[in-house]
């Protein structure tokens, strides 16, 4: 009952009326959502195990993908070097891709939305302090600071341990690089919600700053956050795939989409082009229609823009 | 509605005793830019040298324009701001200290302007309400707290199944209602309500008026009132305090204010109120603007559009003073301290300027 509820509320809502009236979005909710179920799902729908090696067959190496005239319907967008299905490389692939990309995003929103309130909130020496730390920060490329982080984590921590924690060390990395932006909107929407008299009438009857921040504020900024994490979800994995390509991102042991592009570079001149043609265009798939949900998201939530 | 104020008011102890109050804002620029314009620091001062008491179980209003201070000196009265200089006493108490102990702090409350922000958008109404009784611990346990705001709805005209709805779902005046609710939740004795009905419908003010002194009747609670509807005001207040550019040029029974007024200010806003019965009467219109309270000329702030100023109005700030003849008032008036004025209640005018303001 309360399901039904909520279903017809959220059926009744702008956003949804906005969304079916824009073909554009619904196609990149189409691709966002194959893409990530894709992902997600991949030790069950992917047709290999790029992993096990006992099924890995170096006979099927580099076979082109199945519509070719050497194609083998086994494999349907060929294999590499190894004889891995391309196809379940890059399932997988985009499945550590999404996790590294969404966990650096929900990082960066803790870090970011935490920081910009307290900045907002605060005002003063806090706020002028942090804005500041986050200007700098800003005044650099992300994929700089990401690069950054890596190789310090890399040079500081012994070899073996740092194999083990490498996907966290990329998370933190891409995470740490992209909070200013969360930082930056969060202290805008707060230094106005913390002027309005429900803000004040909290004061008066003496509940906490870190209280009125949490359960008064926070709900009313949390808006935007929503936007720019959609937007920053595709630079996150786009970053990834950088660092990847790059060779200092997710270990070898785990590939991601980045890494995937990188071996297959070896192999564009040699006449091997689906090696990484395939996981780019999956990246740019992925990336593209997130983006573009993003972009619906940011203008159907804009009063202005209605 | 003056009538009603007769009646025996309880052994006058002082709720609140405001001495000397001032309230200044820092309105430099940044640092770097002070250093190379070679300026100093600039302060905005929005209340100067307030004092009042108000005795339990009465009103004291403040009237003033726009920017005169008197939304600071409610926020300072409830601790939302810091006094820079000066004292505020609560039941006896000084402030700070009073604010520091749950059991003083539950005692006072505030009502605010806009009843469209000072409902927090993303809450139930029932959350709202009982966001007070929780913070103080004063009812324990849902069931019971939820009775206690079904019993608040209902002693401010709404319906106890309100509490389940958001406030984008009310109008302005039942917004401000469910604003009282909160306000009385934690049992107040001390209610600050600032400008509680500027934001609202002629009509609807009346009713959140009625409602407001009826609880007063009630719950034997005492206000600080600000608004700058000289009609409201009437209708609510025992005493009266006028402010300009930060400070009170004149405070007096709320009657005495209507029928002799004695600052020059006063007398100016008491001639702008609208007039139903046409007499022709002739109005003396105030030339010029409130000064900026970061520049405020020197001596009285008032002599630049005073009609009745002189040298030393000019150079010496007056005080508040009982003018001669006159009980229950006080004014910050060289002219009057010295009988320079005209006679307070010139023949005809000012009654009918009081039956006006009552009609709302």
């Amino acid at each position: 009952m309360a399901v039904a509820a909520a279903l017809s509320r959220a059926l009744d809502s702008d956003l949804w009326w906005s969304f079916r009236r824009s073909p554009v979005t619904i196609l990149s909710a189409v691709v966002a959502l194959v893409c990530i179920l894709g992902a997600a799902l991949s030790p069950w729908l992917a047709p290999h195990d790029p992993f096990d090696l006992a099924t890995l067959n170096l006979g099927d190496a580099f076979k082109p993908p199945s519509w070719s005239a050497e194609g083998d319907l086994l494999y349907p967008l060929g294999t590499d070097d190894q004889g891995r299905d391309m196809l379940s490389a890059i399932m997988y692939g985009a499945r550590i891709s999404l996790l590294v990309g969404v966990s650096a995003v929900v990082f960066s929103i803790l870090v970011g939305v935490g920081i910009g309130l307290l900045a907002g909130y605060l005002g003063g020496v806090t706020d002028g302090v942090l804005m500041r730390i986050a200007d700098i920060q800003l005044t650099f490329p992300s994929i700089l600071i990401a690069l950054l982080v890596d190789g310090v984590v890399r040079a500081a921590l012994p070899r073996e341990l740092h194999d083990r924690i490498a996907l966290f060390v990329v998370i933190f990395a891409i995470g740490i690089s992209a909070w200013p932006q969360f930082a930056r909107t969060v202290r805008g929407s707060t230094l106005v919600e913390r002027n309005k008299e429900y803000v004040l009438a909290a004061r008066v009857i003496g509940i906490s700053q870190l209280r009125i921040m949490l359960t008064h504020v926070l709900p009313n900024v949390v808006g935007p956050v929503l936007v720019i994490a959609t937007l920053g979800l595709s630079s996150a994995i786009i970053t990834e795939a950088t660092l990847s390509f790059l060779g200092v991102g997710v270990p070898p042991t785990q590939p991601s989409l980045g890494t995937l592009i990188r071996i297959g570079n070896d192999f564009l001149f040699s006449g091997e082009w689906w090696i990484t043609i395939f996981p780019g265009a999956a990246l740019i798939a992925m990336v593209l229609s997130v983006n573009l949900l993003g972009d619906w998201l940011r203008d159907a939530l804009n009063p202005r823009l209605r | 509605m003056a009538e009603g104020r007769e009646a025996p008011r309880p052994a006058a102890t002082v709720m609140l005793a405001v001495e000397d109050l001032a309230r200044h804002f820092d309105v430099s620029r940044p640092l770097l830019q002070r250093l190379l314009a070679g300026e100093g620091r600039r302060s905005l001062k929005a209340v100067d040298g307030v004092s009042f008491e108000i005795p339990r179980g009465t009103t004291l209003s403040l009237v003033g324009e726009s920017g005169c201070g008197k939304s600071t000196v409610a926020r300072l009265v409830v601790g939302l701001y810091p006094p820079s200089r000066g004292g505020i006493r609560f039941d006896g108490l000084p402030l700070e200290q009073a604010r520091a102990d749950a059991a003083q702090r539950r005692r006072m409350q505030m009502i605010f302007q806009d009843p469209y922000a000072s409902l927090n958008p993303r809450w139930r109404v029932l959350d709202i309400i009982a966001e007070p009784i929780r913070a103080f611990g004063l009812v324990s346990g849902a069931a019971a707290q939820r009775a206690r705001v079904a019993e608040l709805l209902t002693q401010v005209g709404l319906s106890p199944l309100d509490g389940e709805k958001f406030p984008h779902e009310f109008s302005g005046g039942q917004r401000q209602r469910i604003s009282i609710a909160r306000a009385l939740s934690s049992h107040p004795e001390f209610l600050v309500c600032d400008e509680p009905t500027s934001a609202l419908d002629v009509s609807v003010q009346a009713q959140i008026l009625n409602l407001m002194k009826d609880l007063q009747a009630r719950l034997g609670l005492t206000y600080l009132f600000i608004s700058h509807n000289l009609a409201v005001v009437r209708q609510v207040s025992d005493q009266i305090g006028v402010m300009y550019l930060g400070r009170l040029v004149e405070l007096a029974e709320a009657e005495t204010l209507f029928t002799a007024p004695r600052h020059p200010y006063t007398r100016a806003l008491m001639e702008a109120i609208p007039d139903l019965e046409m007499t022709g009467r002739q109005r003396i219109p105030v030339g010029g603007e409130v000064p900026s309270p970061i520049d405020p000329p020197p001596g009285c702030p008032f002599h630049p559009r005073c009609p009745l100023v002189a040298d030393r109005c000019r150079r010496e700030m007056p005080l508040l003073l009982p003018p001669r003849s006159q009980v229950g008032t006080v004014v910050a008036c060289h002219a009057v301290e010295e009988g320079r004025d005209p006679p307070p209640a010139p023949a005809g005018g000012d009654q009918r300027i009081g039956t006006t303001a009552t009609a709302l």
